[in-house]
């Protein structure tokens, strides 16, 4: 094994080639660029050598030379959330596309771009921008969300005082080939109020963002993500959310086809009472890995969480699970649940999970499992003894895998939509 | 309507298991049949080896449905051809709904038979009357199919999926079995419903009781893979007073 020092030191120089002139900014963002910058220096770029890197291999994420990823042609599809009455907010390999957007404007909601925000010198966002990033670096170091408040120019910032009458929807697209892209968002839920925030399509050939939200106390903040199914792309992405008493996250992600997605989370549970929810469904065919990294803190007390990840996997696919729950001293009456689970339709996929519980109070409800496993073939048999053939058998049981992940969306509707794309998926991919 | 004849079948895995053992039986139009047998003579092994369960291999003989190879079809085919087994443990499906799995069911049989399938509402319309007859209520057909069922919500449930089907050759797999005397006569008169003069079926069970609702035309006692003997009704209540020991010390002198 090599020493820590070496390995820190390969990081740094890793880092060092890397970095370039900071964007020009007001005095708020600028500080939070110069903080950015100087943690990735230090922690240095990430190593498949590092704990959380294992399953993972991050060189083609940082690699200088530019990625080729084929743009997926979807012929007469409408995208995900299409059919949905929502504020539309373009981007185009990662730069915002006014034409293509509705205006900023949504009863309930202060919406302003990254790149208007960042020409102040004061701002309310400076109060998150780079703030929960930086908390996020502990107890595992993430530099390239680091990386990302350093250089990010385009996203949108988003703070809500009530309860808008529908979704924000964040909608990526790609005109080029070899695009690289960062985003990174910040979004503050005022106390009591209620938001849904959407996010659909691939964003780059290679992308990175960043996701920072505050939800103040009772307020609620529903995410719901789809990452487009363009095969070639690569995309690391995060969340960090810190809750406050009472407030509640629902974050969900699909994640469809996609040679390499690192999906991170850390979430904060701050206050009293408060709930999240953290979901995922994944499936891959053939040159696909994804990667769930989900830390979940209770620092309060009578707080809930749930972890839900569930991944079907052919020809080679990879799915990888690393998901924490972390429950302090003061957190009494925890109550924490963790699941992922793979199901593997052949025997070349792969899924690799490292669950893990980290309790310091004593009174405390935490479960968690990972499993992974071929269909069953006793249900299966019964299906298909009941008439229904053995293709259409085994899509009613992978999409029935895959539903305690889908349950954990809140709108039906919504859910119902990705639940529609999978079955389309699965009906492609027999 | 239903004819085996000189079936043998043994364990896929293992070819030293030999489970049926020459077994022949014929089953009319309209009849009801009843084999009854200690444990481990091969009963259930029967109801898979005709429905089509992996695991199994038939080594010598033919079952035939209406004239038709029900050995060389799959699992599916020998559903949409008019066979049906109740299944002794009614298997739990997390994630799939009751009425979803019944729809997928019905029209992917009458697809694989050329019919138009039902629409939502014609279905609808459908199973509430036949689930109202079984006393399964609207929850019972949202909920995952058997999950968290009572043994006897999912023999009932069985019965349910029976009488949307329509098979014309049912096997009924120790459906007795977990029930009580209620639960026992309400899914003997859901089968009684289901009796017509184009429709066959054939019991296996342990016991006479279920034959008090269910009365068979003819009874077969099975023991080591065969058929060792054939009557009527009466040779079920023999059973019931005096147990096979006789009947087996009988077939083997």
């Amino acid at each position: 094994m090599m020493p820590k020092a070496k390995l820190k030191a390969q990081k740094q120089t890793r880092a060092a080639e890397l970095v370039q002139p900071l964007p020009e900014g007001g005095a708020w963002v600028t500080r939070a660029r110069d903080a950015a910058l100087a943690r990735w220096s230090d922690m240095g770029a990430p190593l498949k050598r590092d704990e959380y890197w294992k399953y993972t291999d991050p060189r083609a994420l940082i690699a200088e030379e530019s990625l080729q990823a084929d743009l997926l042609d979807t012929g007469s599809e409408a995208p995900v959330f299409d059919a949905f009455d929502r504020v539309k907010l373009v981007f185009v390999d990662g730069v915002f596309d006014a034409a293509a957007s509705d205006a900023l404007a949504l009863d309930g909601v202060e919406l302003e771009l990254l790149a208007d925000a960042t020409k102040a010198d004061l701002h309310w966002a400076r109060e998150v921008f780079g703030t929960l990033e930086a908390r996020a670096q502990s107890p595992v170091e993430r530099p390239l969300a680091s990386f990302n408040t350093a250089y990010a120019t385009q996203g949108v910032l988003i703070r809500v005082t009530g309860t808008p009458a529908k979704p924000i929807s964040l909608i990526y697209r790609r005109s080029a080939e070899d695009a690289d892209a960062m985003l990174h968002h910040v979004i503050r839920v005022e106390a009591g109020a209620e938001v849904t925030l959407l996010e659909n399509g691939p964003l780059a050939a290679r992308s990175n963002t960043v996701i920072e939200a505050e939800i103040g106390e009772g307020a609620t903040l529903h995410h719901i993500r789809s990452q487009g199914r363009d095969h070639a792309r690569l995309s690391a992405a995060h969340i960090f959310v810190r809750l406050s008493a009472g407030a509640q996250l629902k974050s969900f992600t699909l994640t469809v086809n996609g040679a390499l997605t690192r999906n991170e989370a850390q979430v904060w549970l701050d206050g009293a009472d408060g709930s999240a929810h953290l979901a995922g469904a994944s499936v891959g065919d053939g040159a696909f890995h994804a990667d769930d990294t989900v830390f979940v803190a209770h620092n309060a007390p009578g707080c809930e969480s749930r972890q839900v990840y569930k991944k079907v996997l052919r020809h080679g696919a990879v799915g990888v699970f690393q998901g924490k729950i972390l429950v302090d001293r003061l957190a009494q009456k925890t109550d924490g649940y963790q699941i992922s689970q793979a199901l593997l339709l052949d025997e070349d996929a792969q899924f690799l999970a490292k669950p893990e519980l980290e309790i310091y109070a004593d009174d405390v409800k935490c479960s968690h499992g990972s499993t992974s496993g071929e269909i069953d073939s006793t249900q299966l048999y019964y299906l298909r003894a009941r008439g229904i053939p053995d293709a259409e058998a085994k899509m009613l049981l992978v999409l029935a895998f895959l539903a305690e992940a889908l349950d954990e969306i809140a709108d039906t509707e919504l859910a119902g939509d990705l639940r529609d794309r999978l079955e389309a998926w699965l009906q492609r991919h027999k | 309507m239903l004819k085996i004849e000189n079936l043998h079948a043994e364990l896929e895995d293992d070819s030293e298991v030999k489970i049926l053992k020459g077994l022949s039986l014929t089953i009319n139009p309209g009849e009801v049949h009843a084999i009854m047998g200690p444990n481990g003579s091969g009963k259930s092994t029967l109801s898979y080896v005709l429905s089509g369960r992996d695991g199994y291999e038939v080594t010598e003989g033919s079952a035939t449905l209406e004239g038709a190879d029900l050995l060389d079809m799959d699992p599916e085919e020998r559903a949409a051809a008019g066979l049906f087994l109740a299944f002794q443990y009614p298997v739990e499906i997390p994630g799939v709904g009751n009425m979803t799995f019944l729809r997928t069911a019905v029209n992917a049989q009458r697809k694989a038979r050329g019919e138009e399938e039902l629409s939502a509402g014609e279905f609808l319309k459908i199973i509430r009357a036949k689930a109202k007859d079984l006393q399964i209520d609207a929850d019972m057909l949202k909920r995952p199919v058997n999950v968290g069922f009572s043994g006897g919500e999912k023999k009932r449930n069985e019965i349910l999926q029976m009488a949307m089907l329509e098979p014309k050759m049912c096997i009924l797999d120790e459906t007795d079995s977990g029930l009580d005397v209620d639960a026992m006569k309400l899914v003997s008169d859901g089968v009684n419903a289901l009796r017509d003069a184009g429709r066959s079926f054939l019991v296996i069970t342990h016991y006479q009781r279920l034959l008090d609702h269910i009365k068979p035309d003819v009874v077969h006692i099975m023991s080591e893979g065969r058929i060792i003997k054939t009557g009527g009704p009466e040779l079920a209540l023999e059973v019931e007073h005096n147990g096979y020991a006789d009947l087996l010390a009988e077939a083997n002198a």
